[in-house]
């Protein structure tokens, strides 16, 4: 009974996951991505916890203390580089479709096939033990369930092959694949479905382990305190508080360091990082998310441990399977259940993953290029997209049953986390031709096949080779003695280096011969300029403009509809013709058939099938189309280093022509405010030359009449001298108000500012000119109104202003009955004065005439001026200075309105102007 | 923070990260002490591991 329960659990978990993974399909067909964020960005990223941390990192933890944990450090240490690293090969892999890690390896040296098999080798081999590591931990953990005796571990050995729940998981879990990571051939190889229930399994096996964490902790035991007394008081726990449980300080490092590489190279790591990345922004929240996940799940980890110590001592129970255990001898079926469905849902999506990108990397870097090659029928057939997904199924299935078979055989040899750091390893040795290939334009790719052959087969000698000592295949000789009694060559001591752990000496020999090989051979001879070209798309990525420049590199003829033809075999006929009607609309360029491709259209033609078949062989596949013209090095060389001169000339060319155009605008101004200043100039010596002319003239004139006429009566020689004096007094006016105008213009006048009484100052102002009034019988009414705030101003230079615009005011207004008014208000935080007269008024184009020197209004032509012309120009000045504003309102027969404001003074306007005056 | 500084600075963040995981802080770490129940170097390592998740949070803060 109990039994049909776990698998009716167990099935309807699954069935939840294929229902969250539809339904994520349906909405990224509709266009409303359920993915698209951070958190379900982040939370994807977490299949890095498998069931060996589920499971695996308890048993760790009851052997070494915290030695499980340097694999959670690692990815914490890898994502504060990710936007280092991350960022660039994301930025390369969506420019250039590229969909999984053998296609980027090959892709950046030259599109090399035998790179990508080789990368996509290394990866199945490496990886395969690392699913069958999730098999026997779902078949174990089902076992130790459905088990009467719950604390007796099951051997998988002891179970009839078709009795197996292990095989019969993996024909499920391949089946869920196939359905989800192989439904259509996508160019971008996106898998929204399996990516939300990858998702959604992150949360469910956080959720169980901290419920298991916490049952265990505060109810099993009382609290982490009480729980570590007890384990205080047993030395052989109490040594796994230290670190001396944990090994040596080198191993640590070394496990830091591979868990580093594992979190970027872990071909599942790169399908949800890289491949299933919606937008580059997520990345961000990724950063802190996942690191935080690692953390949570982690966090209890050694109480259980310790409380599994604690409950079953050291006989019986593998420390694998305390998670399990504590619950079912607490009699907690239900906790116990959800532990298990929590380990399932790490298994799985960890399968799940894995399968779809190495079925990837199989399909597009291993079988195409095959079939492409000497295929012969096959690939001539149409329809090449069903040829594709059907290789993908298959390798889904093969994959799975591949784990299944090393499952039976290794069985349980080694306990889960040896067998996944073997996988760790061999995905390490990818890190010198990714890393350095990211980062150095001068690798090769003599250099990293060699590195990865060279590193690959150390690791291989050094780690999955001893262990099958355990399974029984070899002679245990061969471990402690070496092949043939060679002691030098034994593979856990390798040239006699002892004393390192079994993973720190594998890492440590094949990153040696890796890293050493791949720099010495891409240092002793050029790149090709097939890999010149990837090399400085890779490296610069993030530098260069999106699109564009590597279509230059492509020479040669080709139809449209040869293209189309060619999509149509892996799109399908009505895919290519959508996905070229696209690009035309997008671009503007010829789609029909019988057009000559351009260049451009050939590079997009081969990314859309770079998604599909991976790059290499999309590159064959064009080229069997197009009449290609090979491309020298010297043409390469030519064009990169062209493209790279003229992009810095042009850039510092684009600098210059902006200085100088900016420099040229500065000097236009200046041109045109100088010709201004000249013709103002010009004027302004004409019309004073005029002006000082007219009296001179007539002084001139009087004194050779009265030279020339000696014998003149008194009475007229006293007119004529009287003439001469008030020519000459006008001329003194006129010098000094020329002299004024030119002081105040140049700043050079010294302002006496004092707090000025306004109204005081009109009436002052008023009787100064009282006797102008009563001698042309003008009426000047005062309207001063209330008392007005002080304003801070030079009190003379105002009553200049208002005498002047007052005997103005006289002046233009009729005798008898002209009337002027002289009013003072508040307006606005100013004081205003307004002297009105009922004169002829000014017209309106004058009105901005006065203002200028030398210029009057009105009468102009009427003889003699009856002022210097100056007046107004001054008072605007002074009243500009003070911080006011002078203006008219006139209209013509209506009389005319001089108005000016001078600020309140406040303490802020006084200092300024104190400032002013002072500079 | 410029998004220029934003690279070296968690170029830095990972320095020290990798630094705080490893010896010799470790070794510093390990003393047969209790904080608060839990040993000294369990309860340094999951402290100095939450300070860093918090660093990268704030660094790749939007800005």
């Amino acid at each position: 009974m109990w039994g049909t329960w776990i698998v009716v659990a167990s099935v309807a978990y699954l069935g939840l996951l294929f229902a969250i993974a539809y339904y994520g399909d349906r909405r990224a067909d509709r266009g409303r991505s359920i993915i698209s964020n951070g958190y379900v960005y982040a939370l994807s990223l977490c299949v890095y916890a498998t069931s060996w941390t589920y499971y695996g990192s308890v048993g760790r933890a009851a052997s070494t203390g915290l030695g499980f944990l340097p694999i959670y450090l690692g990815p914490t240490v890898m994502v504060a580089l990710w936007w280092l690293v991350l960022r660039k090969i994301l930025r390369i892999c969506k420019q250039n479709r590229i969909t999984s890690l053998s296609d980027f390896v090959s892709s950046r040296y030259g599109n090399s096939t035998l790179l990508g098999g080789l990368v996509t080798v290394i990866a199945v081999v490496g990886i395969v033990p690392y699913i069958s590591l999730q098999l026997k931990a779902i078949s174990t953990t089902f076992n130790i369930m459905r088990s009467p005796e719950p604390t007796a571990a099951a051997s998988a050995q002891d179970v009839p092959l078709l009795q197996d729940t292990a095989l019969y998981v993996a024909l499920l879990l391949a089946a869920f694949t196939i359905l989800f990571g192989t439904r259509h051939l996508d160019a971008a190889e996106r898998h929204e479905g399996m990516v939300a229930a990858i998702a959604f399994e992150s949360v469910v096996k956080l959720v169980a382990f901290l419920a298991i964490g916490c049952y265990v902790t505060f109810v099993l035991f009382p609290g982490l305190d009480g729980l570590l007394d007890q384990a205080a008081a047993r030395p052989d726990l109490a040594r796994l508080f230290t670190f001396e449980a944990a090994g040596g300080y080198t191993t640590w490092l070394w496990l830091t360091i591979l868990s580093m590489l594992a979190i970027l190279l872990l071909p599942r790591q790169w399908q949800v990082t890289v491949v299933e990345n919606v937008d580059e922004r997520h990345v961000k929240k990724a950063m802190w998310l996942f690191p935080l996940y690692m953390l949570l799940i982690n966090v209890f980890v050694l109480p259980i441990a310790v409380a599994g110590l604690l409950t079953f001592g050291d006989g019986g129970t593998d420390a694998d399977a305390f998670l399990l255990a504590l619950p079912l001898a607490a009699e907690q079926p239900a906790l116990a259940l959800l532990v298990f469905i929590g380990g399932l849902s790490a298994a799985t999506g960890m399968v799940i993953v894995e399968t779809i990108a190495l079925a990837t990397m199989v399909s597009n870097s291993l079988v195409m290029p095959i079939l492409l090659r000497w295929g012969g029928a096959l690939v001539r057939r149409q329809r090449l997209g069903g040829l594709i997904l059907g290789i993908r199924r298959t390798t889904i299935v093969l994959v799975l049953l591949l784990g299944f078979v090393y499952f039976r055989l290794a069985g349980d040899a080694l306990a889960l986390v040896s067998i996944g750091l073997i996988s760790f390893a061999a995905v390490a040795q990818f890190a010198p031709a990714i890393l350095g290939g990211l980062f150095w334009k001068g690798a090769t790719r003599r250099g990293a096949i060699a590195g990865l052959v060279a590193g690959f087969a150390v690791w291989f000698y050094t780690l999955p080779l001893p262990s099958l000592v355990h399974a029984g295949w070899l002679s245990p000789a061969f471990v402690a003695d070496g092949p043939f009694g060679l002691g030098i060559l034994a593979p856990y001591a390798l040239f006699g280096l002892a004393g390192l752990d079994t993973v720190s000496h594998s890492m440590l020999w094949s990153m040696l011969v890796n890293i050493g090989l791949f720099v010495c051979l891409s240092l002793a001879a050029r790149p090709d300029p097939a890999e010149h070209f990837q090399a400085a798309v890779f490296v610069d990525v993030l530098t260069r403009p999106r699109e564009g420049a590597d279509a230059r590199l492509w020479r040669g003829t080709a139809a449209v509809g040869e293209l189309q033809g060619l999509l149509g075999r892996f799109l399908g006929r009505e895919g290519a013709r959508e996905a070229l009607t696209a690009y035309g609309a997008r671009t503007g360029a010829d789609i029909s058939p019988g057009a000559d491709a351009h260049a451009n259209l050939v590079h997009h033609v081969e990314t859309l099938l770079g998604g599909a078949v991976g790059s290499t062989s999309a590159r064959f596949m064009v080229a069997s189309v197009v009449d290609e013209e090979p491309l020298g090095v010297r043409e390469v060389m030519e064009i990169l280093d062209e493209t790279s001169q003229v992009l810095a000339y042009s850039r510092a060319l684009e600098h210059k022509s902006a200085e100088l155009e900016a420099a040229t605008a500065q000097l236009r101004e200046a041109n045109v405010r100088l010709q201004e200043l000249d013709r103002l100039k010009d004027d302004f010596v004409s019309t004073i030359t005029h002006e000082l002319r007219t009296p001179l003239t007539s002084i001139r004139a009087f004194a050779e009449i009265l030279l020339d006429n000696p014998d003149l009566d008194g009475q007229q020689r006293e007119s004529y001298l009287r003439v001469v004096v008030e020519e000459t007094e006008r001329l003194t006016r006129l010098i000094n108000a020329v002299l004024d105008l030119a002081k105040l213009e140049s700043g050079g006048s010294q302002w006496r500012l004092e707090t000025v009484d306004v109204r005081q100052l009109l009436e002052t102002s008023s009787q100064a000119t009282a006797q102008l009034f009563r001698d042309r019988q003008v009426t000047l009414e005062l309207e001063l109104g209330e008392a007005v705030p002080a304003v801070k101003a030079d009190r003379d230079r105002v009553v200049q202003v208002v005498v002047n615009l007052l005997s103005n005011a006289v002046k233009f207004s009729n005798p008898i009955t002209g009337r002027v008014r002289l009013g003072l208000q508040v307006e606005d935080g100013a004081v205003r004065v307004d002297v009105q007269d009922n004169g002829p008024g000014i017209a309106v184009a004058d009105q901005g005439i006065i203002f200028e020197k030398f210029r009057q209004g009105g009468d102009t032509d009427s003889g003699r001026p009856a002022g210097t012309g100056l007046g107004l120009p001054i008072s605007r000045e002074i009243i500009v200075h003070l911080g006011g504003r002078l203006w008219v309102d006139s209209e013509p027969g209506r009389g005319a309105t001089f108005s000016f404001t001078l600020p309140v003074a406040d303490e802020r306007s006084a200092a300024a102007m104190g400032a002013e005056t002072e500079c | 923070m410029s998004e220029r500084s934003r690279t070296p600075r968690l170029t830095a963040a990972a320095a020290l990260a990798l630094l705080l995981f490893n010896y010799p802080f470790l070794a510093v770490f390990d003393v047969d002490v209790r904080v608060l129940g839990i040993p000294l170097l369990w309860a340094y390592l999951f402290t100095a591991w939450a300070l860093v998740v918090a660093l990268l949070a704030w660094l790749v803060r939007d800005i």
